[in-house]
This record gives C-alpha cells, sequence and structure tokens, in this order.
C-alpha cells in the first residue's frame, strides 16, 4: 500500500499521462504504444503531419475514443475517460479549431450552459452575466456578456471557448489548432492568455501547423509520427530545422544529394503564373511550368501547398495575378475552366473528395471526360467500357470487374483509377495532391513510375508530397511552401531532402541556425 | 436592438398597422366583443403553435401537429359519447397517448438519424389514419362538462367575453415563453437549433432534449385538440387537416428562423393573432372569398422569409451565412 502511495506521488509530476496507448483502425495501427506526460504549466506543442496520430491522441486524453491498450492517467492514477463530458469532470477541457459553442446565443449563456444558475427553478440571467462579465474581465475582454457570440470576432469567440473550457474543467486545457483561423495580432492576444493561463499553473497541451507559434510559446514538444512516438524534448534544445527532421522523419541525411532532372530549356512554356494568389489562401506566387515538367511541391501540412493546388485548378479561383496558358492569357474561376484548359486535379482526400464510393470503376474513370464532353455527347456503354478497359490495363488496376464498386478496392487501386479518371480526358497538366499517401509500397512504386512516364509523354505535372525522397525524385523542380507562401524554388543539382528541410525551416525572421 | 428581435418587432408593427387600418375601416373590429373570439376562435391553433415554435427552434419541424388533433378530437369523442368515460379521464388519456407517440417520433428522429420532416411526416398519416379508422363520421360530443367548460369564460367591459380555451392559449404561452427563455431545457433547445454537433460538445443532452421536444410538441397538439374539441363539441377524423401548415406560418411570421436557433414564444403569439386579424378582416368585409386568407398569408410569409435572410445573412460576422453558390 505504501509502495503504491509512493508511486502516485512520484508519478504526479504529470496531471495527465498516456503510458504505452495503441489505438487500432481495422488493419491499421493509428498509435502504437505512444507515451506522452503532460506537466502543470507547461505549454506542451504536439506535431505530427497528417496521419501521424496526433488527433488520435488527442481524443484518447479527451475521452472520444478508447484506447485498445495503454493507459490514461491523470494525476498519476489510471482512468478511464468515457466521452468528452467524463474528461471534464477530471479536469480536462478541449477548445476546438472550429470555434465549438453557440453563436446564436449570449456570451453568458455559452460560457454557463448545462450550468447556468438558478434561483426557483429558473435561470438566473442577472447572475449568469454578472459572474460572465467578471469571468471575462480575467480574460481581458471587456463586452456586454448579453450579446450574441457570432456578433463576436473569432479570436473572442476563440477565448469565449478558453474561458468556459478552463471554467468547467480547469486542469488541462488543450487546444487543437486554435490559431488556423485568426490573424497575427488575434494570435498575440490569444498566446496572452495561454501565458496567463500556464502561470496559474494550467497544463496546456498546443496542437498547431504553424512552427513559429510552437516556438513563440511552448515549452517542451513532443513529435508523432506514422503513429509512434518520435521524441519529446525541451524545445530550448532544439532548432527549427531539428523540428521538421523530426516531423518529416527518415533520418534524413544531408549526404547523397540527387540531382534533379535536367531542365529542358527547348520545351515550350505550358503555364505561366504572375502575382497569382488568393485571399486568405496563398499570397501571390509567380510559377512557370514547361511541358514535360515535374514540379514538386514541399512544405509542412497547412503550409499552403493544397490551397495552392486548389487555386490552380480553380475550385478555390485565384482572386488576383493573371495566368497564360500557351503564351495566350486564361481565366479559371471554376473546375470547369480549368478542366476545359486540359487541367486535371487528384485532391489530397481520396474518399471525400476523389473516389465516387458507390459508382463502378468504370463510371469513376468516365466520370471527368464526360464532364467534359457535356451532357449531350453521352459516352455509350461500349465506349466506356473500351475506355475503363484501356486504363484498367495500362494503370494495371486491380479489380475483379470494371463494374464494381471503386469503395471496395484498395486504397492503390483507388488512386489509379483516379489517375486514370484524369489521364482519359487527355489532360495538358496534372496536379496530383499527396498521390501516394495511404497506400501500400507496390502501388506506390507504380504512382511514381507513372509520373515518371507521363512526363516523359511531355505532361507537365504538379505534385505535392510530404515524401521527401520521392519529392526529389520525380521533380525537375522543388517549389517550398511555408505559412502560405511560396518561399523558395529549389533548382539544379545536389538537391536532397536535407536541403528541402533546411528551406522548411528557414525562418525568415532570424539568422540561419 | 438584437438581431434576433428585429422580424418579431417588424411583426408587431405590421400587426399594429394592420389592426389599425382594419378599425378604420370597421371600427366594430376595436370592440372587446371581436378581440374575445379572436382568441377563442385561433385557441386551439394558438397552443399548437407554442409546440411547434419549439421545435423549429431546435432546427426541426413537425408536421403531425394537425392529425394529432383530428386523433385526439375522435379518441375524446369516442371514450366520452361511446364508452361513457368522464372527459377529465379522457383528457388525460389522449394527452398521455400523444406524449408517447410525440417521444416516439423523438426517439426516431435522434437515434436513427432520420430527417424530421419525414418522421413526423409519417406520424402525420400514422394519427390521420388511425382517427379514421376509429370513426369515419363525426361524433358529437353531449356531455355537461363541456357545457361547464363552455360557460367558464370572464366577461370583459364592452360586451366581450374571454372563453376558457381563450384563458388556456393564453396561460400556456406564457408558460411556453418562461420554458423557452427561462429554464435549462429551453435553453438546450436553442442549442440544439444553433449548432447540434456544438450542443453535444458542451455537454447538452442531445437525445433526451430532442425527444422531450416532440414530446412537447405532440402533447401540446392534443391539448390544441382538446381545445377544439370543446370549440366544435364533437370529434372529426378529418378535423384539423392542415392545421400544422398554419402552425408553421404563425412560427415564422412570428419572428422564429426557419433553421433553427433563433425565436421567441410571444413571437408566435403575435402571429398567431396576425393571422387571426386577416381572417376576421375577410369575414368582417363579407365580399371577399375566404380564400384570400390564404393569399395574404402567403404574401406574409414570403415577406418574413426575405425579411429574415435579409437580416441574418447580411449582418453576421462570424455565423453561419448561406453558402456562397
Amino acid at each position: 500500500m505504501i509502495d503504491k502511495g509512493e508511486r502516485r506521488m512520484a508519478d504526479s509530476q504529470y496531471v495527465l499521462e498516456a503510458r504505452g496507448v495503441i489505438k487500432i483502425f481495422g488493419s491499421q495501427t493509428a498509435l502504437d504504444s505512444v507515451d506522452f506526460g503532460l506537466r502543470r504549466g507547461e505549454v506542451h506543442a504536439l506535431l505530427g503531419e497528417n496521419g501521424a496520430g496526433k488527433s488520435t491522441l488527442i481524443k484518447i486524453l479527451t475521452g472520444a475514443y478508447q484506447p485498445d491498450g495503454g493507459q490514461v492517467l491523470v494525476d498519476g492514477a489510471p482512468v478511464t475517460l468515457d466521452n468528452p463530458l467524463h474528461a471534464q469532470t477530471h479536469g480536462i477541457g478541449t477548445v476546438y479549431q472550429e470555434v465549438n459553442l453557440l453563436p446564436n446565443r449570449s456570451v453568458a449563456e455559452n460560457l454557463y450552459l448545462g450550468h447556468q444558475p438558478t434561483r426557483f427553478g429558473l435561470v438566473d440571467h442577472r447572475k449568469m452575466e454578472r459572474d460572465a462579465r467578471v469571468l471575462l474581465t480575467r480574460y481581458g475582454l471587456d463586452l456586454d456578456p448579453g450579446s450574441e457570440l457570432g456578433s463576436h470576432s473569432v479570436a473572442v469567440q476563440q477565448i469565449v471557448a478558453i474561458a468556459r473550457a478552463v471554467e468547467l474543467s480547469g486542469k488541462v486545457l488543450i487546444l487543437d489548432e486554435p490559431t488556423a483561423s485568426l490573424d497575427r495580432n488575434e494570435v498575440e492576444r490569444l498566446f496572452e492568455v495561454i501565458g496567463d493561463l500556464k502561470r496559474a499553473g494550467l497544463a496546456i497541451i498546443f496542437i498547431t501547423h504553424f512552427l513559429d507559434q510552437v516556438f513563440a510559446i511552448s515549452d517542451r514538444v513532443t513529435v508523432l509520427r506514422n503513429g509512434r512516438l518520435v521524441e519529446t524534448q525541451v524545445l530550448d534544445a532544439l532548432s527549427r530545422t531539428d523540428v521538421v527532421r523530426l516531423m518529416l522523419g527518415k533520418d534524413i541525411a544531408f549526404s547523397g544529394a540527387t540531382d534533379l532532372e535536367p531542365e529542358n530549356p527547348t520545351t515550350d512554356v505550358l503555364l505561366q503564373f504572375s502575382g497569382y494568389g488568393r485571399k486568405n489562401g496563398v499570397a501571390p506566387f509567380d510559377l512557370t511550368i514547361h511541358k514535360g515538367e515535374v514540379i514538386g511541391v514541399a512544405g509542412l501540412l497547412g503550409s499552403g501547398r493544397t490551397e495552392m493546388a486548389r487555386i490552380m485548378f480553380g475550385a478555390d479561383p485565384a482572386d488576383q495575378g493573371s495566368l497564360r496558358v500557351n503564351d495566350k492569357p486564361a481565366n479559371v474561376r471554376n473546375t470547369t475552366d480549368a478542366i476545359t484548359l486540359g487541367f486535371g486535379f487528384c485532391p489530397e482526400d481520396r474518399k471525400a473528395e476523389g473516389i465516387l464510393g458507390d459508382l463502378s470503376v468504370r463510371e469513376n474513370i468516365i466520370i471527368a471526360l464526360q464532364g467534359k464532353l457535356g451532357w449531350f455527347k453521352a459516352l455509350n456503354r461500349d465506349e466506356q467500357l473500351e475506355i475503363a478497359g484501356r486504363f484498367g490495363e495500362s494503370m494495371d488496376i486491380r479489380a475483379a470487374s470494371l463494374d464494381m464498386p471503386v469503395k471496395l478496392l484498395s486504397g492503390g487501386n483507388q488512386q489509379k483509377v483516379i489517375l486514370s479518371r484524369w489521364l482519359a480526358t487527355d489532360p495538358a497538366f496534372l496536379i496530383l495532391d499527396e498521390p501516394t499517401r495511404g497506400i501500400d509500397v507496390g502501388a506506390h512504386a507504380e504512382i511514381v513510375r507513372t509520373i515518371n512516364r507521363l512526363r516523359d509523354d511531355g505532361m507537365a505535372m504538379v505534385v505535392i508530397s510530404s515524401e521527401l525522397d520521392e519529392v526529389v525524385a520525380y521533380s525537375s523542380r522543388i517549389v517550398v511552401m511555408r505559412d502560405r507562401k511560396m518561399v523558395a524554388e529549389l533548382r539544379g543539382k545536389n538537391i536532397n531532402p536535407g536541403v528541402i528541410v533546411q528551406a522548411i525551416a528557414n525562418n525568415p525572421d532570424e539568422a540561419t541556425p | 436592438m438584437k438581431r434576433s428581435l428585429r422580424p418579431l418587432a417588424a411583426t408587431a408593427v405590421i400587426f399594429i398597422i394592420a389592426y389599425g387600418l382594419a378599425v378604420l375601416q370597421f371600427p366594430n373590429m376595436l370592440s372587446t366583443r371581436v378581440l374575445g373570439n379572436f382568441l377563442t376562435d385561433n385557441a386551439f391553433l394558438g397552443i399548437a403553435a407554442v409546440g411547434m415554435t419549439f421545435v423549429i427552434i431546435s432546427g426541426g419541424i413537425d408536421l403531425s401537429v394537425g392529425a394529432v388533433i383530428g386523433f385526439t378530437g375522435v379518441l375524446i369523442a369516442v371514450l366520452t359519447s361511446w364508452l361513457g368515460i368522464h372527459p377529465l379521464v379522457a383528457f388525460a388519456i389522449a394527452l398521455g397517448v400523444a406524449a408517447l407517440f410525440g417521444a416516439a417520433m423523438g426517439f426516431t428522429i435522434h437515434f436513427l438519424q432520420v430527417p424530421s420532416f419525414i418522421v413526423t411526416l409519417a406520424g402525420m398519416f400514422l394519427a390521420r389514419g388511425g382517427a379514421s379508422i376509429i370513426t369515419q363520421d363525426s361524433v358529437p360530443i353531449k356531455h355537461e362538462f363541456y357545457a361547464t367548460l363552455g360557460d367558464l369564460m370572464i366577461r370583459l367591459p364592452g360586451g366581450g367575453k374571454l372563453s376558457f380555451i381563450g384563458m388556456l392559449m393564453i396561460l400556456i404561452f406564457l408558460g411556453g415563453a418562461l420554458l423557452a427563455h427561462r429554464t435549462k431545457f429551453g435553453s438546450y433547445v436553442y442549442a440544439l437549433g444553433g449548432n447540434s454537433v456544438s450542443a453535444s460538445l458542451m455537454g447538452v443532452p442531445v437525445a433526451r432534449t430532442t425527444v422531450q421536444i416532440y414530446m412537447l410538441s405532440s402533447t401540446l397538439a392534443a391539448l390544441a385538440g382538446i381545445v377544439f374539441s370543446l370549440y366544435t363539441s364533437a370529434g372529426y377524423p378529418l378535423a384539423a387537416v392542415g392545421v400544422e401548415l398554419d402552425a408553421i406560418s404563425a412560427v415564422v411570421i412570428g419572428g422564429t428562423l426557419l433553421t433553427g436557433g433563433y425565436g421567441f414564444v410571444l413571437g408566435t403569439f403575435v402571429g398567431v393573432m396576425l393571422l387571426g386579424l386577416v381572417q376576421t378582416y375577410i369575414i368582417f368585409d363579407g365580399t371577399l372569398s375566404s380564400w384570400w386568407t390564404k393569399i395574404v398569408i402567403g404574401v406574409l410569409l414570403f415577406l418574413f422569409i426575405v425579411l429574415q435572410r435579409v437580416i441574418f445573412a447580411a449582418s453576421a460576422p462570424g455565423e453561419k451565412s448561406p453558402e456562397k453558390v
């Protein structure tokens, strides 16, 4: 008994702890015995690329998921967190990226919903608003608690969300990308609030894609990659380059440089983006793409990679700058314009934005071509089968039948179906957003081979990928994105993943580390 | 003024102007007699509309209201006239049946994730069909208790009468307003209408609240059915056809946002009164076809939906605005 008590004392340096936590979804291991410890009065940044397991870990710590192995401990004692509300009673509060409050209700009600003070069984609005005013003053907000939450800025709403979370839980605050939709001043204001809470002894987990912000307020950092813990470290001991390297992984060597594909100045210019950009999307960029050229796009998640692709394809049309296609001015106001110009786009989120799961392989392949042809030139079944069959073969799509629903295929084969869809339209320019994510090694190699083949056939491509080795392997040039800006364009010889990491991490505000 | 108050203010202003104009033309319309009848004639609609207000604020819709009124009337008529049960007992049975019925609808909506539109449409057919199975004909209710309740009234100065059912409606409106604005249940209803995902993350008992909302609506519809049977002294399976649509109109005209999250129970009262005023005016005029009522209601409804769009879409930072096309 005494022994147990002592252990508890020793353990309780952590307010919240995950020990060897495992989470499995189907055949995928989302978290593979991850350890994580959070101390009182610290801001602990949790970093990792998409699929690293950050959100799974957070969901386990907030009770939204149950671990398949390992333990969650609060103050050194193992707990089972049934759901986020239950976690709240253990002192764990969460503020999400999208403010999860009620814009249609008053600020005071948002602070106290479910816990409103009552008098004779009725909600005591006057007391609630009085309490709210006192509470808000502590967060430096001077506003009418009776006013509608939706009438305030996102930053204020974010602070109200934090106030609610702290008020109702009070031990651990989890901030899940709280700054994603805030401007610079608002971020600073939020950081002041976070600083105050930290000094008051609150333990804070901070999740963000912005490295600057990690360095601005965090004490320690934990990096996850592919569901595993890479490192937990005091931030002072790390440089920006270290952090990026930990996130992207592979013990990126600074040796073993590869030469990029030589640029071929004799080929024609296909696309010229100049000053191309979109407010709240990507800062204006200049980019010239030749026929038979692959432009690799590197950058961390949230750096503006996908936004750039969507702007190019007209999914979020540009609102500034100009585009010339084949040296003629062109306008991409929507995706139909883009398809007419011969553009194709394989989005990052295959399930949500790429495949039409319930339709057959054949239908998925011909749909973009049909869209290009228009309503009145319907492809008959034989034509459809011919086209689908041709691509099925050339892309080596492994499906029992071309008429089976595409959702039954493996990820790699789904990706090939989407590639086929665009290849069927005979595009001049293809944008691939993370074409190799979540597919097996064999299919991975095939996709890379296909990219190489298409480039040699003279197609222009933009390929976004977190796999730096891969980017180096097929790119003619590499564009580096950071903070929604194109910050570098790498070309020529001696390019290796290390150089890219350096370019991603480089902070223009500070000297090279 | 708060954004959410504006549609209600508009309704109130329109009501006052319309009433003023009507009085200018027919000075009799100002009499307490007309006002008393106003309340009596619209009592069942008003009571049903209170329940509908909660449903719509929560972001749902209840199409079964009219059918529940019809079913309740038949049930009470059959219980009292054929089986000789005391009306009070029949009332209790009817309210209990309706509460279960509403709970079942709320349960389906929440746990099976079926849109309220479909579930309550099914509920409408069930209740209407059920009423018609019991009897195809109008069943008169002759019971001294009905006569007693019919005689229960407050005489107003000027020859008007405030009937029992008129008073009941006012009580239900006051109770509804208290429930909406001063209880946790009320705040949960608004929370569901604002954003049900946020609401559940904030700890709102979504399942319980949804079931309670539809229970409330069906129970109030049954109460409206009781009032309707007092008003007509009969039960008829095809009574109150389309009343759910009148109730929805009254709620929307009264300033409740059809997409949920905003609204006032007392606004619905003004909405019901405005609908009543249109009807009374057309009766006073005598030359107009009664279908003009529908046309005027249609125009008003259209006006208010446009008004809400303008108020809620135009001036809303960080707020759910209509999707850009």
